[in-house]
């Protein structure tokens, strides 16, 4: 068994154990076992990015068999620099979140854990899918752990927001289904993405394909205007679902950009580039001025959200080595600043039961240690030099300048709104008098939370001070995904 | 002639009659109202003639019997041997529900069902018009005596009525088809009919005719739009074992004749019985998935899936022959009937979850009745969640496949209308999704009405599990049903 196989089955496994557990008496059991699979099938992931050779863009740990032979379909797993970093974050998002749910969760304990680990190999398995059916089915089979997850554990309004979640993508990833049956019969029988990247496909086609790629990742990821789904699945889903969400689900839609729609339509991708573009630039100012007015932190959460994923697609389709290779960084520093983000609400939610803005105010007084670490993510979600948050949208935003003056300049006054909405949700929260007999009450963060919020809070650091081994794995990847975008594919 | 080789044709079906009779009369002699030995013949019968099918279809022959009558292909003991394993676990499924109902008094129940699988067997090789009517009416004529069963119980017997009432007519459509085609060709045997037309010395209008009336009674047959009344009301109607009974196993049979009938005979005519099957499927998908969501019972909601899972059924079929070429057959039909296995396995597990939570006086119909089902019993809400997903098309579950195998064939034609169709059904199942959803939403996130847990004997449990645990394998590892399929088909269409 190779190691990508490995890095999927591994949680899966230990998921479906989890499963067989049943009363919530055995949680403290469940709990221990949840997080010996997380955390060893995390180990599984690091020997990937010690034994990535640098430099070459060919697909690496590969791995290919026959799965069914009807339609030709195999099990071809394997990482290039574009998806390698995306595989050890979400087995250590799932370390996270399984800590996350410690003393939270106490119903149906080990469906919770289970569902969050057979999620994380879902996840694993559409990062490293390179065969049309095997890419689908992990990112479509993602969709019932998430469903269960939102409308088991969620909040109040958790039934809404898990269908709107479920069909919404479900509505894309359909038309996607479409559009991969359409390359396998033009391509003469075959499954096989690398493939499709070099099958000449008239305007026409790859114009309608684009735009079948494109409603099942712009929903996803989720790009302006339809994002209106992740509000109101933030704002209901538990903690763990929200981190996991921001974090790893909304990188499968931009990766998909990055797999699909690129390399498969070059044409259809330059000649609606510039579509692209000014919705991912709506998505980074409307957006972010929308996060501003927000009056619950989780929503402003999201909606930040949306607009740092607007950073990643605006990078993609400025097409020059600084923006694209500048979003994928984006994309992973934002896995561990929105999970930090949204961890941080869930501990003040644990502790008060409320998530409106005006219900805090001075956390920082009774909860020092907690607001040290809820500053050093708000700054790196504002894009403070120093943290992940920076790297990446600075890239984009060189790459954009390069491009086009204007549409650098638009992006980067978005920093502003960032900043904006950031420091003043932490102003509003943390600092100041405490406000009331709620805050006053809190006691800081115990072992466990320090635990969660120290990881990410290395990651972020060691992220932004030291961006090296996050860029060279890429390089050779994005340079050779760029040449191939350059060529016209018209026969 | 009737020699040694005719025979040997029509075995398994020759044993299964002779153990259907054997298991009426030593019904007799049963007092037991349980009818455990009924139960345990009926089921070593069953699982002996399943086994005679697959070690006749692993031989792959393809032999003809008694003049041409019957067929014994493959194919066909593919499909004769999953219906015999869907009626055997459609038993094993309905004993405990219909001796709380007191349907097991007379042990009819065993019976009819043997002889509803004979006639399912005999639709199924049937070579001749006439063979395959009889067989079709010794089946129907079983179900409408099941359906019946609970003789005291209004409601079924309504249901019984309305299934008898449109069932017999559409007998008569199929039979008026029949006998035009056999006054047009001058012959009821399969694949002289096909000769005739082929030859095109036949009167174009005439077959026409004969087909638009041998299309529809199909269409009622297997419920697809606008012959699907009858559906809903005996699905819902009729005691849960009895529903199982018929949307279960029969969905085989009425395959296989789809495929005697318009593929085996009236190939020549697919320019025009694929446009009618291409309005009936656009009809059954649109109006199946439709009705589905104002439904609040279940067995109703699912008689109203069943019509728009016919829908896909029939899309499988109308991409078989484009422009009059046949390249594509193989891969339509085969898509069909991996569909329609699918499908049957799915619907199993499905009605199996629901008898199981009915208990004496509580029939566990609605919606509401699954409310918190996890709580009570995460092994059958997982294994009815499971079946769910499969039917909206979810991966890695089967049902995902059979609908992949569809639409590919539909977009391999390369048409515009054909890839527009597959769009179309791929909207549909998104509608689909959601009341599928709405069922997983109930179980799952809805607080349970009692606390009770769910119980069921050794045996129930066993093959329920076994039925949920296989949609989810065959949907990891679909290759071996799919190639089963391809051959079949590929090998029907050699023949």
């Amino acid at each position: 068994m190779g190691l990508l196989s490995l890095a999927i089955w591994m949680p899966i496994a230990f998921g479906v154990v989890l499963l067989a557990f049943g009363r919530d008496s055995q949680a403290g059991a469940v709990r221990w076992l949840a997080l010996v699979g997380a955390i060893a099938s995390f180990l599984v992931t690091l020997p990937l990015i010690s034994g990535f050779q640098l430099g070459s863009s060919a697909m690496q740990f590969v791995e290919k068999a026959m799965w069914f032979e009807r339609f030709n379909v195999h099990y071809h797993l394997g990482v290039d620099g574009i998806s390698l970093w995306l595989v050890p974050l979400t087995a250590f998002i799932n370390v996270v979140v399984v800590i996350a749910g410690w003393e939270v969760i106490t119903r149906k304990v080990n469906q919770y854990m289970a569902a969050f680990l057979i999620l994380s190999g879902l996840m694993i398995g559409v990062f490293s899918a390179l065969d049309g059916i095997l890419f689908y089915v992990f990112f479509e089979a993602t969709l019932i752990p998430m469903y269960l997850i939102i409308g088991i554990w969620g909040g109040p309004n958790k039934i809404y927001a898990a269908f709107k979640f479920f069909l919404y993508t479900l509505l894309g990833s359909l038309l996607m289904l479409i559009a991969l049956i359409y390359l396998y019969v033009t391509s003469g029988g075959s499954f096989d993405i690398l493939t499709w990247h070099k099958l000449p496909l008239s305007g026409s086609v790859q114009t309608l394909l684009f735009f079948a790629f494109f409603a099942a990742f712009a929903v996803k990821v989720p790009m302006w205007p339809v994002h209106t789904w992740l509000p109101d699945v933030h704002v209901e889903a538990p903690t763990g679902g929200s981190a996991v969400l921001a974090a790893i689900m909304l990188k499968l839609g931009a990766y998909g950009f990055l797999r699909f729609s690129m390399p498969i339509a070059p044409d259809a991708a330059r000649e609606w580039g510039m579509l692209i573009i000014v919705l991912s630039l709506v998505a980074v100012i409307y957006v972010g001025l929308v996060a501003m007015v927000q009056q619950d932190m989780k929503k402003l959460v999201a909606y930040s959200s949306v607009a740092h994923m607007g950073f990643v697609t605006l990078g993609f389709f400025i097409f020059n080595p600084l923006g694209v290779s500048g979003a994928i960084v984006q994309m992973i520093a934002h896995g561990f600043v929105s999970a930090a983000m949204f961890l941080c609400i869930g501990v003040l939610y644990d502790r008060v039961h409320s998530r409106e803005i005006a219900s805090y105010g001075g956390v920082v007084n009774t909860m020092p240690k907690f607001a040290a670490f809820a500053l050093l993510f708000a700054m790196a979600n504002a894009g403070l030099p120093g943290t992940a948050g920076f790297v990446g949208e600075w890239m984009v935003i060189l790459g954009a300048v390069k491009a086009n003056f204007w549409i650098g300049l638009l992006a980067a006054s978005a920093l502003i709104f960032g900043a904006a909405y950031t420091l003043w949700m932490f102003k509003r929260v943390y600092l100041g008098p405490v406000t009331n007999e709620d805050v006053k009450g809190l006691v800081d963060i115990n072992a466990r939370e320090f635990l969660m919020l120290s990881l990410l809070a290395v990651a972020v650091l060691y992220m932004g001070i030291y961006p090296k081994p996050f860029t060279d794995v890429m390089d050779a990847s994005v340079m050779d995904l760029l040449k191939h975008v350059a060529v016209s594919k018209l026969p | 002639m009737m020699d040694n080789s005719s025979w040997m044709t029509m075995y398994p079906e020759i044993v299964l009659l002779v153990m259907a009779c054997v298991v009426t009369l030593a019904d007799l002699f049963v007092k037991s109202t349980k009818r455990t030995a009924t139960y345990v013949l009926t089921l070593v019968s069953l699982g002996g003639v399943a086994l005679l099918h697959a070690v006749y279809a692993d031989a792959g022959q393809t032999l003809y019997g008694f003049g041409r009558m019957v067929v014994s292909d493959p194919m066909g003991h593919w499909l004769k041997c999953f219906a015999t394993i869907a009626v055997m676990v459609t038993l094993v499924y309905s004993r405990p529900y219909a001796a709380d109902r007191d349907m097991l008094r007379g042990g009819e129940i065993f019976s009819l069902s043997l002889f509803a699988l004979l006639g399912m067997s005999m639709m199924i090789s049937g070579q001749n018009f006439i063979v395959i009517y009889l067989g079709l009416e010794l089946l129907t004529l079983s179900s409408y005596a099941l359906v019946a069963l609970r003789r005291d119980h209004t409601q079924a017997s309504e249901a019984a009525m309305k299934y008898f009432v449109l069932g017999a007519m559409a007998s008569g459509f199929l039979l008026y088809g029949m006998s035009m085609m056999y006054g047009a060709t001058g012959s009821l045997e399969l694949s002289a009919v096909l000769k005739a037309i082929a030859s095109g010395q036949v009167n174009h209008q005439v077959l026409v005719f004969g087909l638009v009336f041998i299309v529809a009674g199909l269409a009622f047959k297997i419920g697809a739009v606008p012959f699907h009344m009858w559906i809903p009301d005996v699905y819902q109607g009729a005691p849960t074992a009895a529903t199982l009974m018929i949307g279960g196993a029969p969905k085989l049979a009425a395959f296989a004749i789809l495929v005697r009938l318009l593929v085996e005979g009236l190939l020549p005519l697919a320019f025009d019985w694929q446009q009618m099957l291409a309005l009936l499927a656009i009809g059954s998908l649109l109006m199946g998935n439709l009705a589905a969501i104002a439904q609040t019972n279940l067995k109703r909601m699912l008689a109203y899936s069943t019509i728009s899972q016919m829908g896909f059924v029939l899309l499988g079929f109308v991409a078989g022959v484009i422009n009059g070429e046949t390249t594509l057959a193989a891969n339509a039909y085969s898509s069909a009937m991996f569909y329609m296995v699918s499908y049957v396995l799915t619907t199993l597990a499905a009605f199996g979850v629901i008898m199981l939570l009915a208990r004496q006086g509580f029939e566990s119909e609605e919606i509401t009745d699954l409310a918190g089902l996890n709580q009570r019993s995460p092994l059958y809400a997982g294994v009815m969640a499971i079946c769910l997903f499969s039917m909206a098309g979810i991966p890695p579950m089967v049902g995902f496949y059979a609908k992949l195998s569809v639409l590919q064939s539909l977009v391999a034609s390369g048409q515009g209308f054909y890839i527009g169709l597959a769009i179309f059904a791929v909207i549909m199942s998104l509608i689909g999704a959601f009341y599928y959803l709405r069922v997983v939403k109930v179980m799952y996130f809805d607080e349970p009405v009692t606390a009770t847990t769910v119980s069921a004997s050794l045996d129930v449990r066993l093959v329920l599990s076994t039925n949920g645990l296989l949609v989810l394998l065959l949907g990891i590892f679909p290759g071996a049903l799919m190639a089963l399929c391809a051959d079949s088909i590929v090998r029907m269409l050699a023949a």
